[in-house]
């Protein structure tokens, strides 16, 4: 992709979010779909996101207590450990590039099936925004109530660290409870559930200008949602790095 | 719009047949440097079934989504009712575009709806009738294109000929001036295709509606082609009625419908003397 090609697909990619952002035709349908949408990106994923966070949680404690050799440490810092590598990076960042992969190629499928079945021609010949009405519950669905899932995230990952500690021994449940409590600045929460939301907002954002703008039938469909992946995790990554820099 | 009286009661009603023409004026249309529609002129009549024929990549569906504002015209005008659809506000074109029922060639149902909430989509965002309102005009819709028992199944568990009575049915919904149809009974078995090709015609005549269907179907232009439109190559090679076709003597109309061996001998024994 050449210089011109990428300013380009800012312009359309502005285009369309001021199509979206624009007043719905009408709110009883907008939260109509606005739930709709809450099921299906953020509630459903929930399991998804409790399953692997009380894994990662589990292997942090293994990997921090095998990794203490100095006597002079002390083991409650395996609580500490655990407890920043969740808040800082795993349940925002790495949960994020996970929705990247599940809930940005759902997006970018979806709206590329309509697209290509005419279905949102059909939208916009009946003289609706389809921009709007498709994208923006979305949109708003995930960035609202995934900071939440980031909360659900980090006491899963606490608790999977629990019960690796409680169950092997490595360390004791009074010296992870002591690490989990130490030093604890609940800045780093609202620092996490912030980086969620704007995360949330590019992987719906950019997920639904790839499948909205899908072209070529249904190899077109599958090429628009491995591209929203690709230029959705990038660019967690780089605002990931934007963020942390002007937040902490 | 109004769909109910004073009761309640579900009305149809009929508007002046002069106001609802369509005029396409000098269209042009380049896709790069490919010349897709080359100077098309035409008038689209009320109540009467036009039919825009040409053999695949003729560029009758350009021409099609063109009017209906898909496609933005390089050259030449589209008149709705004597305005310039090009000079419109988008806010009039919106206003335009709630009085067209589109049928396309996939049927382009909404999947994630069911049938029932297909067919009140444009009901919910354009009208405040309540929910018994939307649910007789649903049923009348259902019913005007021969189908019962379907409300709560989804698109993807009819037939393709179901499909396109659904998309009818949400075609006319609002009681649309103008309703377009982009190749009806493309994938319809020949019985069923006849079957859409005169629930059309008879909607078009019932509601006095403006259509125009894009067509490369025979059976079709026999059957219901008040005026035709012959497009080869992206140029009006020739127009006029279905009983005139027999007579025409444009040679690529008479290649295109006469293709099968079948066809010319009909042509054969009409004209011999």
């Amino acid at each position: 992709m050449n210089l011109g090609n990428g300013i380009k697909m800012i312009g359309a990619y502005s285009l369309l979010m001021k199509r979206v952002f624009a007043k719905p035709e009408k709110w009883r349908i907008f939260w109509r779909y606005f739930f709709i949408e809450l099921d299906k990106l953020c509630i459903q994923t929930i399991p998804l996101i409790m399953i692997i966070s009380v894994a990662v949680g589990a292997v942090l404690v293994v990997q921090t207590a095998s990794n203490i050799e100095s006597p002079f440490i002390p083991k409650m810092y395996v609580g500490y450990m655990v407890r920043e590598s969740l808040v800082l990076e795993f349940s925002s960042t790495l949960i994020a590039l996970l929705l990247a992969g599940k809930v940005g190629s759902n997006i970018a499928s979806e709206l590329g099936s309509m697209r290509i079945t005419e279905q949102i021609d059909a939208m916009e010949m009946m003289g609706i925004n389809s921009a709007g009405f498709l994208i923006l519950p979305k949109i708003s669905a995930a960035t609202l109530f995934n900071p939440f899932m980031m909360l659900i995230s980090f006491i899963c990952g606490l608790i999977g660290g629990w019960l690796m500690v409680a169950s092997s021994g490595l360390i004791t449940v009074e010296e992870y409870v002591n690490g989990l409590q130490f030093a604890y600045n609940p800045y780093f929460i609202s620092y996490s559930m912030v980086k969620m939301a704007i995360f949330s907002l590019i992987i719906t954002s950019v997920s639904s200008f790839y499948g909205y703008n899908a072209t070529n039938g249904s190899l077109g469909v599958g090429q628009s949602s491995t591209r929203a992946i690709v230029v959705c995790s990038f660019l967690i990554l780089i605002t990931n790095l934007f963020i942390t820099n002007v937040m902490l | 719009m109004q769909f109910f009286d004073s009761d309640n009661k579900l009305v149809h009603y009929k508007c002046d047949a002069l106001v609802r023409m369509i005029t396409v004026s000098h269209i042009w249309k380049f896709f790069g440097e490919q010349t897709v529609l080359s100077d098309i002129s035409s008038t689209f009549e009320t109540g009467k079934a036009n039919l825009i024929i040409g053999a695949s990549g003729s560029g009758k569906t350009v021409l099609l989504k063109t009017m209906i504002g898909l496609h933005k015209a390089d050259k030449g005008e589209i008149f709705y009712d004597s305005i310039s659809f090009g000079a419109m506000s988008a806010p009039e074109q919106r206003l335009l575009r709630q009085q067209m029922g589109i049928l396309f060639q996939g049927s382009a149902l909404f999947d994630f709806a069911t049938v029932e909430e297909n067919i009140r989509f444009p009901m919910d965002f354009f009208t405040d009738w309540n929910t018994e309102q939307k649910r007789d005009r649903v049923a009348f819709c259902l019913k005007r294109v021969n189908l019962s028992n379907v409300q709560r199944l989804y698109p993807s568990e009819l037939s393709g000929g179901m499909q396109k009575r659904v998309g009818i049915a949400r075609a006319i919904a609002l009681n649309p001036k103008y309703l377009f149809c982009d190749e009806p009974n493309s994938g319809l078995d020949p019985q069923t295709a006849i079957i859409i090709d005169e629930l059309i015609y008879e909607i078009t005549q019932e509601f006095q509606m403006t259509t125009i269907i894009n067509t490369h179907d025979m059976n079709s232009v026999m059957a219901i082609g008040d005026k035709l439109i012959f497009i080869h190559k992206g140029v009006k090679a020739w127009e006029g009625a279905k009983d005139e076709v027999i007579h025409a003597d444009c040679p690529t109309l008479n290649d295109f419908v006469f293709a099968s061996k079948l066809a010319r001998k009909i042509k054969e024994n009409t004209i011999a003397p």
